[in-house]
């Protein structure tokens, strides 16, 4: 771990046990799928057998008439799309028309999970089956089927007169590029492609309602926000927020999959139809096909520097596919792709396009793996072109204090160029890589992490023990994280802290836990509550001292009078006036605004490629992150091992393998190939901590800028091997095949 | 049970094709026959001679954990430790491997190298069929309605021969095979020359390949890559493979030439001892 003067902290920087860690490790914990409930039913989604339909009629009177069914709805029970959030009621049950194989149609609810099933077959649609389109590029094309005749292209200088599928073109640029890349000396060029590909969590969605009689509703669900999610079914089934209960379970992975709803309103229409307790719960094929995978992309890059090797001009053309409504923003990608360089002209389109297949949402760092596959490519290729070492010349141009970051912000205190000098300086760097058919690789992954609004509350008990309160559900080991941050600010052992997430009722609201932001934000509204505590402590503790307020101090977890007369520790002083007295909450909420200071990642990867199969064995992986604070190493760590790990398996083997019909035929986990611990090496880190001086301890979000830089980093290491440029997703044995043989 | 229920039943052994299966609405079954409780499906024997007999039930983990089979039969325990993870290799049988019929069946190609025969149970009496006759398309075989397959027997290795089994998927476990092969060759006293070779290969036709034609290029010629490497043109001339999604026609095509010739040297190594 490298450390920039860092305050001597007492817990934060230290890896305690885990609150949650028994209960998982025993199976105690409850997941979406273990909610039961007295006289619950079972759910089951009809889904659209094809990629593009139009719905002609649909007929449910014979699953109704099945014995045992209590309930079928269809797009009429939910009523018109909220006018706030577009397209959110097409998705969760299609009306009109199917934009996707695996498009919700219709659901039932029954007594047993069989019957439930059975009836879902007996509900009859009639199709009008219509061409559908698979490729970005094709989709843009003028004449090609349109998903949504009535929508045009959100442009920079208003709507598109035509129809079109692509939803949105976001243009960014600085200086002139065009005329700066004839002052270059060298010049790179390409086109990538990188296929669709699903965040890969093991629990597959699973959600219950209960809708009483009074219009209470209750809904249980492994969501990633269980405040958003309540927002959104409010939205959806036109019922107020307040009346509506959102209990978020344990949840086995989401990474950006589960913070879309598509299961909760529905449970709960079935549950006010039935009057009973409704649970449904996807199988894989639904997880892959009927949820929110993260977009396949088609990008046009260029890149040129002068001959000392400074960075000069950026011109990037970024389609992304969107899937059937507007998803995963290609603008992301413009907020990434450069943010690493100081690069004076830079040019950049970005557009989101629709296409029949599921609608995207965001999946780990959304939108700049792809951009940095492309990226970081460039500029391996321009260092052999500049004959420069390619970690020099990245340092040579990495942004610092103050250069501009993403929307154009300047960067604040910028982690990469450390995370540089302690790649150049790694024990893995300088191990010189022997054998053949072996090639080192290296690359830089950018992440702008959000803020957004949290809260937490802290009651104070009475032995001095503290319990805290969550809304933000723990994906990453947040119950640690926050717990040791307000041990941090009462100055007292982590174990006094009982953290709890808990429901949309109990707590302040809390933003989605994705975007890096929980540890960060969520931290934050712990540290102000932690401070409160402090703050009305020593209201109480003055006169029981008999010394004005402002004569109270508290540092380092002891109270002291000015005169030093009397102390004690936060324990002791809890005791005596929550032992005694009332009880004592405190809250803190903030809204930690948009952007967070982002952060930084850095891969060093050795591959070796089998020239016979081309199969690429990974053979050494090295992380390295800067992480503002560690509060927990471990969890840092896990974090930067999690996002280089699925960045492998979207690098080599991982995409939606679709037939012309539109239809995935790889929806099962022994052919969607993610990595086995067999095909993965330890993967090494080296945390870096800049302290991010937007937080109070100086915490980056870690979770997401580790997957940025492993797609780019094999296709180096790759490349170097072979002497081949890989520039299309996934690197899978076929594909080295292909374009290696003769060589 | 299995005459009295006809199509409708199925044996069971590890279940780990049956029971997915099933539960995906795949295969309909009414009736399954738990075989795990009889002897002769559950049987591991090596005889004085060599020879080995294997209960058609018995599981991978049983096989390889027996240390008299696994030094006479290391391509049997090439296939045996692949199959699945630790945990489906508890379970899961030979036998069901050769049943389920699949062409990729991680077993089949090596108990054809083997030149094992299927020892088959039925209303009509026993009867004998050898491996490479077993399987007659993608999830079909000989076995007749209320027959089953007992147990799988192996002749003694022959002197100086040896036996090896590959097969190439794009992860390193948990994958179905995109080409698998198995070869079988007998070498002269002296090591440099092949006197008998059985060569087959998975993956790339509906059912697993013999490929005599292969095994015939080797016999009576030295030891070289020149040699192995008809051998292997000739088992590229027999698949016939098909582009799906784990893999291409000329990938298949050319996995078949590269795999051939490693399992071939591999066993000529095992065959040198
Ligand atoms: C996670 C996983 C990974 C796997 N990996 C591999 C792999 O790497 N390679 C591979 O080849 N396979 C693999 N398989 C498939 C399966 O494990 C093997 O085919 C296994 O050998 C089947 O054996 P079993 O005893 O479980 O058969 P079962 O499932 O019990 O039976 C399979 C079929 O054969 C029939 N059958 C079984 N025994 C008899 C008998 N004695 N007489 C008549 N019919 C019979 C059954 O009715 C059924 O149709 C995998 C399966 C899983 C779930």
């Amino acid at each position: 771990m490298v450390t920039t003067d860092k305050p001597a902290y007492k817990v934060i920087g230290t890896r305690p046990i885990r609150p949650d860690g028994i209960d998982k490790v025993t199976g105690r914990a409850v997941y979406g799928a273990d909610v039961n409930l007295p006289g619950m039913l079972y759910g089951h989604m009809k889904r659209s057998p094809h990629a593009h339909a139009i719905i002609k009629r649909i007929n449910t009177a014979k699953a109704e008439a099945l014995p045992g069914v209590r309930a079928v709805v269809t797009a009429l029970d939910l009523g018109p799309d909220p006018a706030a959030l577009p397209d959110l009621s097409k998705n969760i049950l299609a009306g009109d028309k199917a934009l996707y194989r695996g498009h919700a149609i219709a659901a039932v609810a029954a007594t047993t999970d069989l019957i439930a099933r059975q009836a879902a077959d007996l509900i009859e649609v009639e199709w009008e089956v219509l061409p559908p389109v698979l490729d970005v590029r094709e989709a843009m094309l003028p004449g090609a089927p349109l998903l949504n005749p009535n929508q045009h292209t959100r442009t920079p200088s208003g709507p598109s007169e035509n129809a079109s599928n692509v939803v949105a073109h976001a243009a960014v640029a600085f200086g002139d590029a065009d005329k700066a890349f004839a002052e270059c000396d060298a010049i790179v060029e390409r086109e990538f492609s990188t296929k669709m590909v699903h965040q890969g969590y093991i629990e597959p969605q699973s959600a219950t309602a209960v809708w009483n009689p009074d219009g209470q509703v209750t809904i249980w669900s492994c969501t990633q926000g269980a405040f958003p999610a309540r927002q959104n079914c409010s939205a959806i089934l036109g019922h107020p927020v307040s009346k509506i209960k959102v209990v978020p379970t344990e949840i086995g992975g989401g990474f950006g999959g589960k913070i879309a709803v598509y299961l909760e309103p529905v449970v709960a229409l079935l549950s006010r139809k039935s009057g009973k307790p409704v649970k449904m719960t996807m199988d894989r094929v639904d997880v892959f096909e009927g949820t929110g995978p993260t977009p396949g992309t088609s990008i046009r890059a260029k890149l040129g520097a002068t001959k000392d090797g400074k960075l000069r001009a950026l011109y990037a053309d970024l389609a992304y596919e969107n899937g059937a409504f507007a998803g995963s923003a290609a603008n992301y990608a413009t907020m990434c792709i450069a943010s690493g360089y100081d690069i004076e002209h830079v040019k950049l389109d970005a557009y989101d396009v629709l296409v029949n297949k599921p609608r995207t949402q965001d999946y780990r760092a959304p939108s700049a793996p792809a951009a940095a596959f492309a990226m970081e490519q460039l500029i391996d290729e321009l260092a052999i072109k500049l004959n420069m070492d390619v970690e020099q010349l990245r340092l040579q141009n990495s942004c610092k204090p103050g250069t501009r970051g993403p929307m154009g912000m300047p960067h604040q205190a910028p982690g990469h160029e450390e995370c540089l000098r302690q790649a150049i300086a790694s024990p893995h760097y300088n191990s010189p890589l022997e054998g053949p058919n072996r090639g080192r690789g290296t690359a830089s992954g950018f992440w702008f992490n959000v803020g957004l609004r949290s809260s937490a509350s802290v009651s104070v008990q009475p032995d001095g023990g503290v319990s805290l309160i969550l809304g933000s559900t723990d994906i990453g080991g947040t119950r640690a994280s926050l717990a040791m941050q307000l041990a941090e600010t009462l100055g007292i052992p982590y174990e006094e802290v009982t953290p709890t997430v808990v429901d949309t009722n109990s707590v302040g609201y809390n933003d989605v836990t994705a975007g890096s932001r929980v540890t960060f934000g969520s931290g934050m509204a712990t540290v102000e509550a932690g401070k409160n505590v402090i703050k009305e402590l020593s209201a109480r503790l003055a006169p029981t001292w008999q010394v004005p307020v402002e004569d109270v101090e508290f540092e380092g977890g002891v109270f002291k009078s000015k005169d030093g007369s009397k102390s004690g520790t936060f324990k002791e002083i809890a005791q005596a006036i929550v032992g005694r007295g009332p009880g004592l909450t405190a809250s803190g909420s903030v809204n930690a605004g948009f952007l967070q200071g982002g952060g930084f990642s850095h891969a060093i990867v050795d591959v070796e490629v089998d020239p016979e199969t081309g199969k690429v064995t990974i053979l050494r992986y090295t992380c390295i992150q800067d992480a503002g604070t560690a509060i927990h190493p471990s969890y840092v760590e896990g974090q930067m091992q999690g996002g280089a790990v699925q960045g492998i398996g979207w690098a080599l083997n991982e995409e939606y393998y679709y037939d012309d019909s539109g239809r995935m035929v790889n929806s099962s986990y022994l052919d969607y190939r993610i990595p086995t611990t067999l095909d993965v090496p330890m993967i090494d880190t080296i945390i870096v901590e800049v302290p991010n001086p937007l937080h109070p301890y100086g915490v980056r979000g870690v979770g997401e800028p580790g997957i940025v830089p492993p797609l780019a980093a094999i296709a180096n290491a790759v490349a170097h091997a072979t002497g081949v440029r890989q520039t299309q997703l996934p690197m899978n044995p076929r594909r080295i095949l292909e374009t290696t043989s003769g060589k | 049970m299995l005459a009295k229920h006809g199509a409708a039943a199925r044996v069971l052994a590890g279940g780990t094709d049956l029971i997915i299966q099933a539960r995906e609405g795949r295969r309909d079954v009414a009736v399954m026959v738990d075989v795990k409780g009889i002897a002769e499906a559950t049987q591991l024997s090596l005889a004085g001679d060599g020879a080995l007999r294997i209960g058609a039930a018995t599981s991978c983990s049983a096989i390889y954990h027996n240390k008299d089979v696994a030094k006479a039969f290391p391509a049997l325990i090439d296939s045996a430790s692949l199959i699945g993870s630790v945990q489906i290799q508890a379970r899961a049988s030979i036998g069901g491997n050769l049943c389920n019929s699949g062409p990729a069946g991680d077993s089949i190609p090596t108990l054809i190298a083997l030149g094992a025969a299927c020892h088959i149970a039925g209303p009509a009496g026993e009867r004998t069929v050898p491996v490479e006759e077993f399987c007659t398309g993608p999830s079909r075989n000989v076995l007749q309605n209320g027959e089953m397959l007992v147990s799988i027997s192996f002749p003694a290795p022959a002197a100086h021969s040896g036996a090896a089994f590959e097969r190439f998927i794009p992860r390193n476990e948990m994958d179905i095979a995109v080409v698998n092969a198995c070869s079988n060759v007998t070498l002269s006293a002296d090591g440099q020359t092949f006197t008998a070779a059985r060569i087959a290969i998975g993956a790339v036709a509906p059912t697993p390949l013999y490929v005599p034609a292969a095994g015939a290029a080797l016999v009576g010629q030295p030891v070289s890559d020149a040699t192995i490497a008809k051998a292997c043109e000739a088992a590229q001339a027999a698949a016939t493979p098909i582009t799906d999604m784990r893999g291409s026609v000329e990938q298949r095509h050319h996995l078949v030439g590269v795999l051939v010739r490693r399992t071939i040297n591999k066993a000529v190594k095992r065959a040198r001892g």
